[in-house]
């Protein structure tokens, strides 16, 4: 077993609105994983924050389950705004 | 699950290729993607990762599938991996005697990147389930083996422009068809790489620029690094198709894309005019445009040097890998250091965020 565990990097670029996950590195604690991402995943201006997680924190759902667990229920079509009608002639709805 | 290649078969990736020296070829009853249609394999694969093949879709790192195809790709992205690692013994070599700081300034940047591909390949193949440390003994042991073209020394400064133009050049014809590699963390860590490497290449081709229309001297050490970097870069294509007994298996497997030969033939074809542009020679003079197949013709390539040199026959072998364990071992206090800080700190560290 590696002595440093496993980080996972998300990084917000200049532009952009969320974190996206970029990759993983190992560290001996938080704040080297901070700089060796930093070296890492933004020598070229890619971003402008950084979030590094344990990667033992993650819990990820099971690709098995892929169909039921992320099957929109079928009888809920209500959720979807074309559900509803609208009368011939309004406007900005 | 049946398992298609042998642990004990040794093979050596040529950035991102993978191949074996003719005796370490896998006997003929394990020989593997010889058989005429696709994947021979496929009882044995599990439904939903032909799906995903079929789709041409991506692997994800939870789905599943054959232990053959895990342990093919642990191995190329591990090799992968520690080729990048390695790969910054020549040109570090350099570093300090670079002509000038704007020249030694852009090699420590690639040097750096190199380190940079190295971890991010690391990361990709540990989401196949291993370790890293584990990676890097089988390195250190000679278990698993890096590209063969860094066994060559870098002898002058015109060197780490033909590593640059013709090494990095040969590892991105390799490189971007590993972009669409059907296993996706794979496919996503080479995407960074070959952005990185197109800088790689274009300042090797400007030293050798710089070089090529210098005094004499200067030309002609460039035209000495071409010279013997040329054919080495050639054979990192791997051996022709017909001897290459894992690519049908990784081409089924969507792994590899395009064959040996055919990425060899690309490269020269795109080679032989930069040669031009930059003034200096091939050492091959069966180069010729021919009409006919929209192809440069060239000198098949003879790949006694090439196995040799994965047998641990080469130049700097011994030296590459001695530097190596050398740093590991030398550096093992440190690490401790690192974790027993780490460790000290874990617990006040978790009180100050609450």
């Amino acid at each position: 077993m590696s002595p440093e565990p496993l980080w996972e990097v998300f990084i917000r670029s200049r532009r952009g609105l969320s974190h996206v996950h970029v990759g993983s590195l190992h560290a001996a604690d938080a704040e080297m994983a901070l700089r060796n991402a930093r070296d890492l995943y933004t020598r070229r201006r890619e971003g402008v924050s950084i979030w590094v997680v344990p990667a033992a924190a993650i819990e990820a759902s099971s690709p098995d389950e892929k169909d039921s667990f992320f099957d929109p229920a079928v009888d809920k079509v209500y959720r979807h705004p074309t559900f509803y009608d609208v009368p011939e002639g309004v406007e900005h709805l | 699950m049946r398992e298609f290649v042998t642990s004990a078969v040794t093979v050596v990736t040529v950035y991102g290729n993978d191949f074996t020296t003719p005796e370490q070829q896998p006997s003929e009853p394990q020989r593997i993607g010889q058989q005429p249609t696709g994947p021979a394999p496929g009882g044995d694969e599990p439904a939903a990762f032909r799906a995903l093949l079929a789709g041409d879709d991506r692997v994800e790192p939870r789905d599943e599938m054959p232990e053959g195809y895990r342990r093919t790709l642990v191995r190329q992205i591990a090799q992968h991996a520690h080729s990048e690692i390695m790969g910054m013994q020549p040109e570090g070599n350099w570093i300090s005697r670079a002509p000038s700081l704007r020249r030694k300034a852009i090699l420590m940047a690639k040097v750096q990147d190199e380190a940079g591909h190295g971890l991010y390949l690391y990361a990709a193949a540990e989401t196949l389930g291993v370790d890293r440390a584990d990676l890097l003994d089988q390195l250190h042991s000679g278990r698993q083996k890096y590209s063969s073209i860094f066994n060559y020394p870098t002898l002058t400064w015109a060197d780490v422009g033909a590593i640059g133009w013709l090494v990095d050049g040969a590892a991105i014809v390799n490189q971007v068809p590993l972009c669409r590699c059907s296993y996706g963390p794979y496919a996503r860590a080479m995407v960074r790489v070959c952005k990185e490497e197109s800088f790689h290449q274009r300042q090797g081709f400007e030293i050798l620029h710089t070089l090529s229309h210098g005094s004499d001297a200067q030309k002609s050490m460039a035209q000495d690094a071409v010279n013997r970097y040329w054919w080495p870069s050639l054979m990192m294509f791997g051996p022709p198709d017909d001897d290459s007994p894992n690519s049908a298996q990784s081409m089924a497997w969507g792994i590899k894309r395009f064959s040996n030969d055919d990425l060899r033939q690309r490269f020269i074809d795109m080679t032989v005019p930069q040669a031009e542009a930059l003034g200096l020679s091939l050492p091959d003079d069966a180069i010729a445009w021919n009409e006919e197949r929209g192809h440069y013709d060239f000198t098949p390539v003879d790949f006694t040097e090439l196995f040799e040199v994965i047998r641990g026959n080469g130049p700097c072998n011994e030296q590459r890998l001695s530097h190596r364990v050398r740093a590991h071992e030398d550096g093992a206090w440190v690490r401790e250091a690192a974790a027993a800080y780490a460790a000290k700190h874990a617990a006040p560290a978790k009180e100050s965020v609450a």
